[in-house]
């Protein structure tokens, strides 16, 4: 159990944590999300005690990191993977962190081979990838057995088997009882993995709820409707119907219409009533990554803006210079490519940014009050953690969440 | 994905193996908060400073920096001051009776003091720079237990190595020049060219430690060292008024290299005024415990 109150960090005059409060408990993995520059790695070295926080304290089961009992046989961390002296090996290395926390040497031995290092442990940790020092993070982590367990973008350069090794691994470690708090910036990879979430931005807690809580109150699930496109009568009949039945119909630059606010049976019978074929009907449920960038949109630090390239365009034969329009699909960064939906409880934070124009039109009547949520998805089946060797359908870890994309619904 | 579990959900807490000999009892912790469901199979116990010694001296075996500064350390030693020795019994020269033989090994010495503080600053600025000291003082988060654990093992190493060398050096040079000079050695001569050499040389690389841990910046730090060793005598070259005389002297006779020298010396040859006999030694004592409690007080209050 881990528990922040009012948490407080100040570096001269910027703040870099401010009044956070928290818990972590223990089985279940818990994971930390935020924008780049949010605090996340702050949090974590004042979990720690390697930074004192400004004001506020955290405890671990009770007591400041510096006031355990034992410390490295209650936590263990994985700060950042390039943290080790590059001269010595593998094996040098956790011994002597064993030593220094009193551990039987032979527990070095027991964890190079959980993270699969022992076959390069006398080698000197400098040749290491990334994501072999990962995995020497890792094993370093779980030297102490310990009941709460840190990890800092653990996964960070890891190939996709590492991922998936490191993912049943977070989960089995939960399961064991034990407190697991995992920050992150793959989305895809949280909402696999994490239980639970907590999400600061700009130093400050934006959300502290379970992975579905967080997904149904930052995002709003749809369906995508598809009438024939060679009957375009009949897409205005059914969005009209829709409309008439209280829904909310977006027109999406393909053609079809995504629908919110009525359930996918009675858009098969207003469809049905309307006399209208339908060539798709499908349910959409939000990925994490889609509700994450609706709530941090504002907290932002780091934002990219479109690349002008101004200097250097000549005269362009193609009419792709800088006041030719972009190419549909791509929306400009600065857009806001999460606009608030009518009824959704505003983030205070998204209102830095005023919102933009919605990249979808809004067909027919008014917006009703409110949106009733579509019913979700079935849930993906939990990966397995007790089988490492077989990956769970629909794990398929994904890179780096592009930012630019509006929706990815598959990302999970 | 997983269905949240709630907290309240008992999640199956790993038995210990029954198997395991000599299991302790094991303690649970009862905080304010709920109390914890895993409870770990090794044996916990509390680590004390001989762990950290134990630790320190894995860190600092196992990395090439250290064979290299304590390999170049004793060729400079042996090499030069058995090189002088060869070179002055060569030439048939009789010695002043004021100049022991011992005294062939300063340069040695004094070029090796480099040598000595490169490896005290790396002993832990290379922990800050590479980020290792995190991890470290999450294994520990005693910090003083840390910084104690370095500087002891790093005091030792460096005594006993140098020790080694100059006796070398003074058995060697005191054999080859017996003939060569009308003086007589005495066990008090032996012991401050060997013993007295070896605890300056080492308490200067505990400053070079307590510097580093200041700095946290190797370079920076090895810098500051080598501008307290040289600085003071470039200085004091090229102080040509009358009005500084006395600065220039001070600085000439506190310097490191001829503090160094002073346990080289017989007490005849010694001025009036500046450190004699073992004073040097408790002028860099004093100075390395002024750099510790700095060093202390720094990295227990200062962020990791």
């Amino acid at each position: 159990m881990i528990e922040a109150v009012g948490l407080t960090k100040r570096y001269g005059a910027k703040t870099a944590v401010h009044n956070l409060s928290f818990q972590v408990r223990p089985g279940a993995v818990t994971g930390f999300l935020g924008p780049n520059g949010s605090g996340k790695s702050t949090t974590m070295r004042m979990i720690l005690g390697l930074d004192m926080p400004t004001s506020g304290h955290v405890t671990i089961g009770g007591h400041p990191f510096r006031k355990l009992p034992n410390a490295p046989r209650q936590v263990g961390a994985l700060l950042d993977a390039k943290a080790v002296h590059g001269g010595r090996s593998a094996r040098m290395h956790l011994l002597s962190l064993a030593q220094l926390a009193g551990i039987p040497a032979r527990r070095v031995d027991e964890v190079l081979g959980v993270v699969g290092l022992q076959d390069v442990a006398k080698r000197r940790s400098k040749g290491f990838s990334l994501g072999m020092g990962q995995r020497l993070g890792i094993a370093a982590a779980l030297l102490g057995d310990p009941q709460v367990l840190l990890f800092d973008e653990p996964v960070n350069g890891l190939d996709p088997e590492g991922i998936l090794w490191v993912r049943n691994l977070m989960k089995q470690l939960a399961a064991e009882g034990r407190t697991v708090f995992v920050s992150s910036h793959l989305m895809s990879e949280m909402a696999l993995t994490a239980d639970h979430l907590v999400v600061i931005g700009r130093g400050q807690l934006l959300a502290d709820m379970s992975v579905q809580d967080f997904i149904s109150a930052n995002s709003a699930d749809f369906a995508r409707v598809r009438t024939p496109d060679t009957e375009p009568e009949g897409r205005e009949k059914l969005t009209a119907a829709l409309v008439e039945a209280g829904g909310q119909v977006l027109s999406e630059p393909d053609g079809a219409l995504r629908v919110t606010g009525v359930p996918l049976p009675r858009i098969s019978d207003l469809a049905h009533g309307a006399d209208v074929r339908l060539w798709e009907l499908s349910p959409h449920q939000a990925s994490l990554e889609e509700a994450y960038m609706r709530m941090t949109q504002g907290a932002v630090d780091y934002r990219s803006t479109a690349d002008q390239r101004a200097h250097l365009q000549h005269a362009d034969p193609y009419g792709y210079g800088p006041g030719a329009p972009a190419p549909q699909g791509w929306a400009a960064p600065a857009g806001n490519p999460y606009p608030a939906l009518a009824g959704e409880q505003p983030n205070p934070y998204a209102q830095a940014m005023p919102p933009q124009a919605a990249p979808q039109q809004p067909l027919g009547a008014p917006a009703p009050q409110g949106i009733p949520q579509a019913p979700p998805a079935p849930p993906v089946p939990p990966a397995a953690p007790a089988a490492p060797s077989t990956p769970p359908p629909g794990a398929a870890p994904s890179g780096p969440a592009d930012l630019t994309k509006r929706d990815s619904e598959d990302a999970r | 994905m997983t269905a949240p579990q709630p907290p309240q959900q008992p999640a199956f807490a790993q038995a210990p193996q029954p198997g395991q000999p000599g299991m302790p009892p094991q303690q649970q912790w009862t905080g304010p908060a709920a109390p914890y469901v895993y409870v770990s199979p090794i044996p916990v116990r509390k680590a004390n400073l001989g762990d950290a010694l134990r630790s320190e001296w894995t860190k600092i075996r196992s990395v090439r920096s250290t064979l290299w500064t304590l390999g170049v350390m004793l060729v400079l030693i042996l090499g030069i001051g058995l090189l002088a020795a060869g070179v002055v019994s060569g030439t048939d020269t009789e010695l002043d009776s004021d100049a022991s033989p011992l005294g062939l090994g300063f340069f040695g010495v004094l070029l090796s003091t480099i040598c000595v503080m490169t490896l005290g600053v790396l002993t832990i600025s290379s922990e800050f720079g590479t980020g290792l000291i995190r991890t470290t003082l999450t294994a520990c988060p005693d910090r003083a237990r840390v910084l104690t654990a370095k500087a002891i093992v790093f005091f030792l190493l460096t005594f006993v190595l140098t020790l080694v060398a100059t006796t070398l050096v003074a058995m060697f040079d005191s054999a080859m020049l017996a003939d060569q000079w009308d003086g007589e050695f005495t066990g008090a001569a032996y012991f401050k060219a060997t013993v007295g050499v070896s605890l300056f040389i080492a308490t200067l690389g505990l400053v070079a430690l307590a510097v580093g841990a200041l700095l946290r910046h190797s370079a920076g730090a090895i810098t500051v060292m080598l501008g307290v060793v040289l600085l003071p005598l470039v200085v004091a070259m090229f102080m040509f008024g009358e009005s500084l005389e006395k600065v220039r002297k001070a600085l000439f006779e506190y310097s490191i290299p001829n503090q160094l020298a002073v346990f080289y010396g017989t007490d005849a040859s010694e001025a009036a005024s500046g450190p004699t006999g073992w004073e040097p030694l408790w002028i860099v004592l004093v100075v390395a415990a002024l750099a510790l409690g700095g060093a202390y007080t720094s990295l227990v209050k200062r962020d990791a």
